[in-house]
């Protein structure tokens, strides 16, 4: 990964020292190994915190629907899922293509700290990561994790390819892998009404409405939220255990489906790790069920299902049933 | 010193649930929060972070305040109060397991909500608590407690804890907690002084070296406020900020709040829940917003807890180095950063 680092820090310096772009949007180091954030560079200086590892997981598209409106071109670092997001804000008229330069960064699967913390990690202090070990430093020692055990939610069944590139940095060939990004929505298919309900009652009662899976998502991209706007009649802000929250969570994922492309930045953000991509990927699967395989964010243009209609389109009996 | 050992602690557990509310970390979902014991929980003492801070137990979440009903021309105005946010029981409450850095994060929301004029919600939970604390028995790097003046290893309260692999330490520093001391006292034994002592000795080597607890935070003081107001490096450090709630939220000293009213089939209740400095509609007026960018809202929060609050309280700072911001920020922005960037050269 430090290669790629290197190969992209360098790109970042030659853009802005030659003036071909205003900006670069990458991460900037953290106090940690493990904290890096967001940044926008402007000068070839500021670069010297620049950073990219196996904690950037980060999805920088969203940044660009108020930073591609700053004068002149912008370069953004973009793994495989960002590209996704990048082309749906794009086909929405929330991104304005022209004011960006993509370059597409090879990813490898980004590691989730907590992971690490919960499976026993402690006051990391460094981090390095071979095929698929990842060795944690720290004054008391260093663990050794299996890396699939320690990715981000969203990293651990990414089949994800970059779809939209002005130029790559990719050093390494990402390992062939067979996965099954389902397997979860099946697994809560496949139990009863009063099981289903359990869980996501369980899951959902920790929420405490601070709208950061809303606020990070792509697909989240209204100026002002209906659950924001005191004029809206329905605007939110109590964490109602009861009904509130449950509903909150549902219309949200109803809003994003079929432009929701699975970047998983919802449950990265969750502060109580509620697996709320799960919700996305059940209206994914239904979607690709009954009207045909569809990947949002693959291309900037063309139909969806849920926006054009055709004769072949699903009627509610397949979904319910002959109404009586 | 008393101590009982940890295969007994859920007898303690039933024992104060007799006659009071237990607060305590359990694990739920997989995530470790402060709520009330019963049978069949499972309680996590050794969570170093609950994800939100004890406040809840004073301050919860969402509270209903009154109920107006109308009836002809004659409004009744119905008091509501609820102890933990949700009708539980008339037990005075026992917050247990409250660390050192949330501890005096309750003398910071104490200064709030109990100075004139006084805000009777809290004040009733709060008078009626018995507060045990817990020692911390393994700080991690995103702590910062000791910046703040506060010693992770003998936090006050009306009981004080420490928890080792075999034993829980007691001992109580009130009267509150002699009373609370009493109606367990079956259950502990005298001893652990010396496993506590050494235990202190050597958590306290653990803080010294923990990378955020030498912190400078000379600068943050009021002759510096219009200085710091205006330092150029708010819209750098504010550029990531996704302006959600979630440092607020998990924040033991965050203590803004919203009232609002809403209709319900017989009346209206009128209710208050935790409102956030990071939303674009806090403090909205008539006229607007007086914050209208998110640099302006992250600066706010901040200057809040480094400048403001101070200014107002003895030079209190209202953070406590919990660290909970440190860890849950989805974008890794957070206080600490904040220090170091506007707090001069000690922070280098």
């Amino acid at each position: 990964m430090k290669d790629v680092e290197l190969k992209m820090l360098e790109r970042a310096k030659e853009l802005l020292a030659n003036g071909e772009v205003a900006r670069v949007v990458g991460w900037k180091k953290g106090d940690f190994c493990y904290d890096p954030s967001p940044a926008v560079f402007e000068t070839v200086e500021e670069l010297d915190e620049f950073v990219y590892d196996y904690f950037c997981g980060a999805n920088l598209s969203k940044y660009l629907i108020n930073i591609c409106k700053k004068e002149g071109k912008t370069a953004v670092f973009l793994k495989p899922c960002d590209t996704y997001s990048f082309n749906q804000l794009v086909k929405e008229h929330r991104i304005n293509r022209e004011n960006v330069y993509v370059i597409a960064v090879e990813c490898m699967a980004k590691l989730d700290i907590e992971k690490m913390k919960a499976q026993g990690a402690e006051f990391v202090m460094g981090v390095e990561v071979v095929d698929k070990e990842v060795k944690a430093f720290s004054p008391y020692g260093e663990k050794t994790f299996y890396k699939p055990d320690v990715v981000l939610t969203k990293c651990a069944t990414c089949e994800k390819t970059h779809q939209v590139k002005d130029e790559e940095i990719i050093l390494h060939e990402r390992p062939a892998r067979d996965v099954n990004r389902f397997a979860e929505v099946e697994a809560l298919e496949a139990m009863t009404e009063d099981e289903r309900f359990a869980f996501w009652r369980s899951q959902l009662s920790k929420c405490i409405r601070c709208n950061a899976c809303r606020n990070v998502c792509p697909a989240c991209s209204c100026v002002k939220c209906v659950f924001d706007n005191p004029n809206s009649g329905v605007a939110a802000k109590a964490n109602d255990d009861k009904f509130e929250e449950q509903l909150f969570h549902i219309i949200r994922a109803f809003h994003v489906a079929g432009r929701c492309t699975d970047c998983g930045e919802c449950s990265r953000v969750c502060p109580q790790n509620i697996p709320l991509h799960l919700l996305n990927r059940k209206y994914i699967k239904d979607i690709d069920g009954l009207y045909g395989e569809y990947q949002a964010g693959e291309t900037a243009d063309g139909k969806t299902p849920l926006t054009s209609y055709t004769e072949a389109d699903a009627e509610p009996k397949d979904v319910f049933g002959e109404v009586k | 010193m008393l101590k009982i050992s940890k295969e007994r602690l859920n007898e303690l557990y039933e024992k104060i649930s007799e006659i009071r509310c237990l607060y305590i970390p359990i694990k739920k979902a997989g995530e470790v929060n402060y709520a009330v014991w019963g049978e069949g929980k499972e309680v996590s003492l050794e969570t170093l972070k609950t994800v939100k801070s004890p406040k809840s137990a004073f301050f919860p979440q969402s509270e209903n305040l009154m109920k107006f009903k109308t009836e002809g021309k004659n409004i009744e105005i119905v008091d509501v109060r609820e102890k933990l946010g949700e009708k539980i029981d008339e037990r005075p409450l026992v917050l247990f397991g409250v660390k050192a850095c949330d501890y005096k994060a309750i003398e910071v929301l104490d200064k709030v909500f109990l100075s004139d004029p006084v805000d009777t919600y809290y004040q009733m939970r709060r008078e009626s608590t018995t507060i045990v604390t817990l020692a911390c028995g393994k700080p991690e790097e995103s702590c910062f407690c000791k910046a703040f003046g506060i010693d992770a290893t003998a936090p006050q309260g009306d009981v004080t804890t420490w928890l080792d692999e075999n034993n829980l330490y007691w001992q109580a520093n009130t009267e509150k907690g002699e009373a609370l001391t009493a109606l367990v006292k079956d259950l502990l034994v005298e001893g652990g002084e010396a496993e506590v002592a050494a235990q202190q000795e050597a958590v306290k080597v653990i803080i010294d070296n923990l990378p955020f607890s030498n912190l400078d935070l000379s600068k943050f003081k009021p002759e510096n406020l219009n200085e710091l107001f205006d330092a150029p490096e708010w819209e750098e450090m504010s550029e990531a900020c996704l302006g959600c709630g979630t440092c607020t939220f998990v924040c033991p000293t965050c203590q803004c709040f919203d009232i609002r009213d809403v209709k319900t089939r017989d009346g209206i209740i009128r209710f208050r829940c935790w409102d956030s400095c990071m939303y674009s509609d806090f403090t909205l007026m008539a006229h607007g917003n007086s914050r209208t960018t998110q640099m302006q809202r992250f600066r706010q929060r901040f200057m809040h807890k480094l400048v403001y609050y101070p200014s107002q309280n003895d030079g209190l700072y209202s953070c406590v180095g919990c660290g909970r911001c440190v860890n849950k920020c989805p974008q890794k922005l957070n206080i600490v950063k904040v220090v170091k960037k506007l707090g001069g050269k000690a922070n280098d």
